[in-house]
């Protein structure tokens, strides 16, 4: 195999021979390097490279990403189902709804009015709606709505409380204390046992209204109504078509002297159709026809009597 | 002389730059070793309420953050020999020291040994305008000093007040607000060659550094090396590098004379190279490890193996005993310090109260160096290492740092030079508006 030549008969090489000497490799920095690396030791070099590049980077692949509007469909459906799938969890489900402090006509009505496909989940709920909806209701004072915990859409209700029945035109009213309307009725008779008041602006001064009938006590019996007249002044109406007027201004302590001269000297049992105490100072009494020309008769007799 | 002036501020005010951003760099070009110190300076140091003097004599306003030492390229005697080697070399350490940092410094102040300096005492007298001394008449009466020729292709690198005289009064350090009529200076100038400092320049610029000032190495070793009460009462400082030594004698804390032997521990290795037959870099190793200058019986019995890689085995197998190396490097030694004796004595060192002689650099650390010396340069010699400074890396403590260390301090608190002052206004090359200031103030 060896080739014959002049190789074979030349010295071999020793065992042990010097390798040849690597160049060494320059310890110093390129030029280029050396650049470089004060570069990189620069305050303002070294932020842009650590925190300006990346936030540069992710900024713009983002920009990228949404820009293509697949992607942001995407992104919007995605959010969308993660939100379902949170809202219908069984913690959030709402199954009924309960109320509180109300008729059950009121109950009904509420029921009518805030119609919810139980069982539905919680943050679909516009509790905030469905108060101001209740609210809405005149015959709601106050109303609270809230889910309870278990599932449950608490509606604690506080009824106003009727006082007063109000006559306008064909329409009777049940007003409470403050004059609100709380609802409407067919007959007077239903409620029998409330007062009645007629007139227009009657229901601005129900207080009033409610202050002479707790003092017109001694003649309840015989009280039929108040009537607001003028929107300003009330009479008090009695049974055998009597009215008392009362003035504008302290009608209660006129309807006091009234009642106080009834005691003394039964005031209201005589025929007498109109009690004016407009003028506090000065009670005046309209009579009726008949008593009117009895009296007439009798003062002849007595001046017939005097003259023959 | 107004060119080197305005050189010479331009460097002053990119110091001062360099203070304010904090930052500055030493760079010690030398023949063995090119050494690079990133100083930081974090302001003066709070003084403390039981002491008078902060710590490190008041020189603690600087801290240095990196060190880096490299093997010197393309330096010989202290000089630039070639620009490329050279440049690679600084890159290098101020690349090492940048990182060791981790700041990016872009002002440097150099210094270098060679460059054959020579001293200049010069004197300067002038009549004192208006009672007491002012910071004018102090630049006058430098300026009035007369200049000698210190011959073409030169520049002055150092030219230092050392001593002011008001009156019959000598030795003022600092004269003005003080009254008196006349007012006289000794300055000690030093010059060397241009083609050094520019190849410096050069070299510096290259690597996108910016020169911010030069010292002469021997000066640097002076003030780091001399403890205080030397550097007041008189003593020579000898920096003895690996291509040339440095001398400078300092009297009352103000370098009065530096000259440079261009002798040093690099002919002692060439010499153990010739004399033994081995490459550089062995006898560089040999050096280090087994050199000495005073002989015992003991080393003719301790063997050196020499080593080496010529292939040759009996070559390779040479062993030499210690005294045989030491019989080598004593006559070389011997020769510098002669040398230095001789620059000494021509200085007139001998006349100086005290005799005190400080031996520092690399080669000083040669071991019974400080019994050979004081055969020579007399009795009083002592081998000094340079101040310890904050933050110094405990590798770049040693002698061989001297003018390193030694620069920073001449950094931390720079010597008043003749460009500190301003150029008086007659002095002035055009008539500026200085000067019409002047003709107002003397006139109105």
């Amino acid at each position: 195999m060896q080739q014959i030549g002049a190789d074979q008969y030349a010295r071999p090489e020793p065992p042990m021979t010097r390798k040849p000497k690597k160049a060494k490799r320059d310890p110093a920095p390129s030029r280029w390097a050396y650049r470089v690396h004060r570069m990189w030791l620069t305050p303002f070099y070294r932020s842009m490279l650590r925190v300006g590049l990346p936030t540069f980077l992710i900024l713009t692949a983002a920009g990228w990403y949404i820009s293509n509007p697949t992607n942001r469909f995407a992104i919007a459906e995605k959010a969308a189902e993660i939100r379902n799938s949170v809202e219908s969890r069984p913690e959030f489900t709402v199954k009924l709804m309960a109320i509180d402090g109300a008729t059950p006509v009121v109950d009904a009505a509420i029921r009518e009015m805030v119609p919810v496909d139980f069982p539905v989940s919680s943050f679909d709920l516009d509790l905030e709606g469905m108060q101001q909806t209740i609210a809405a209701l005149d015959v709601i004072e106050r109303v609270s709505v809230r889910v309870r915990p278990g599932g449950v859409l608490q509606v604690d209700v506080a009824e106003r409380e009727p006082a007063i029945i109000w006559r306008t035109g064909g329409n009777i009213d049940l007003l409470d204390r403050t004059g609100h309307r709380v609802a409407s009725l067919t007959e007077r008779q239903v409620r029998a046992d409330l007062p009645l008041i007629a007139g227009q602006g009657a229901n601005e001064a129900v207080g009033e209204a409610l202050a002479l009938i707790t003092a017109s006590g001694p003649i309840a019996p015989r009280l039929r109504g108040l009537v607001r007249v003028g929107e300003r002044r009330w009479d008090l109406v009695l049974d055998r078509d009597q009215r008392i007027m009362l003035p504008e201004i302290a009608p209660v302590e006129a309807l006091e002297q009234v009642l106080a001269l009834d005691e003394a000297q039964d005031l209201l049992d005589r025929d007498i159709t109109h009690i004016d105490m407009r003028n506090p100072g000065r009670p005046t009494l309209r009579m009726a026809e008949q008593a009117v020309e009895e009296l007439r008769r009798i003062r002849s007799l007595d001046r017939g009597e005097a003259g023959q | 002389m107004t060119e080197l002036y305005e050189q010479q501020r331009a460097m002053r005010a990119m110091r001062k730059t360099a203070m304010q951003r904090g930052v500055i760099a030493i760079l010690d070009i030398g023949t063995s070793k090119i050494g690079c110190l990133v100083l930081r300076f974090d302001g003066q140091e709070k003084m403390r309420e039981t002491d008078g003097i902060g710590s490190l004599a008041g020189q603690s306003g600087f801290r240095v953050i990196g060190a880096a030492t490299t093997r010197s390229r393309g330096v010989r005697f202290g000089e630039i020999s070639a620009m490329q080697e050279t440049e690679r070399a600084i890159r290098t350490a101020v690349q090492a020291a940048q990182k060791m940092a981790n700041l990016r410094v872009d002002h440097v102040i150099a210094t270098f040994s060679g460059a054959g300096p020579r001293s200049y005492g010069v004197a300067g007298e002038v009549e004192v305008e208006g009672g007491s001394v002012t910071e004018n008449d102090i630049a006058r009466v430098m300026a009035s000093c007369d200049v000698p020729d210190y011959g073409e292709g030169r520049e002055v690198l150092h030219a230092q007040p050392v001593n002011f005289a008001l009156d019959h009064r000598s030795g003022l350090s600092d004269p003005r607000g003080q009254v008196g009529k006349r007012l006289a200076v000794d300055m000690h100038l030093l010059t060397v060659d241009a083609d050094t400092i520019r190849n410096v320049a050069y070299c510096i610029k290259r690597c996108d550094l910016e020169l911010a000032g030069l010292a002469s190495s021997s000066y640097t070793a002076g003030l780091s090396s001399l403890v205080e009460d030397e550097q007041e009462l008189g003593a020579a400082c000898i920096d003895m590098g690996g291509g040339a030594t440095g001398v400078s004698i300092f009297m009352k804390k103000h370098m009065i004379f530096a000259d440079s032997v261009r002798l040093g521990g690099d002919h002692v290795t060439s010499d153990i190279s010739k004399g033994l037959q081995v490459p550089l870099a062995i006898a560089e190793r040999i050096k280090t490890f087994y050199g000495g200058v005073v002989a015992t019986g003991m080393d003719d019995r301790e063997m050196i193996e020499i080593g080496g890689d010529s292939g040759d085995w009996e070559k390779d197998r040479r062993r030499v005993s210690r005294a045989e190396l030491i019989g080598i490097m004593r006559p070389r030694v011997e020769e510098i310090l002669e040398e230095v004796r001789a620059r000494l004595d021509a200085a007139g060192f001998d006349h100086l109260p005290s005799q005190q002689i400080v031996l520092t650099g690399g080669a000083s650390q040669i071991p019974g160096l400080d019994g050979l010396a004081p055969r020579i340069l007399g009795q009083q010699v002592r081998i000094g290492r340079p101040l310890r400074v904050q933050g110094l890396p405990q590798a770049a403590t040693g002698a061989a740092f001297a003018s390193a260390v030694g620069l920073s301090l001449f950094a931390a608190c720079p010597q008043d030079e003749w460009w500190d002052f301003d150029i008086p206004a007659e002095r002035y090359p055009s008539k500026s508006l200085r000067w019409a200031v002047k003709w107002f103030k003397d006139n109105w």
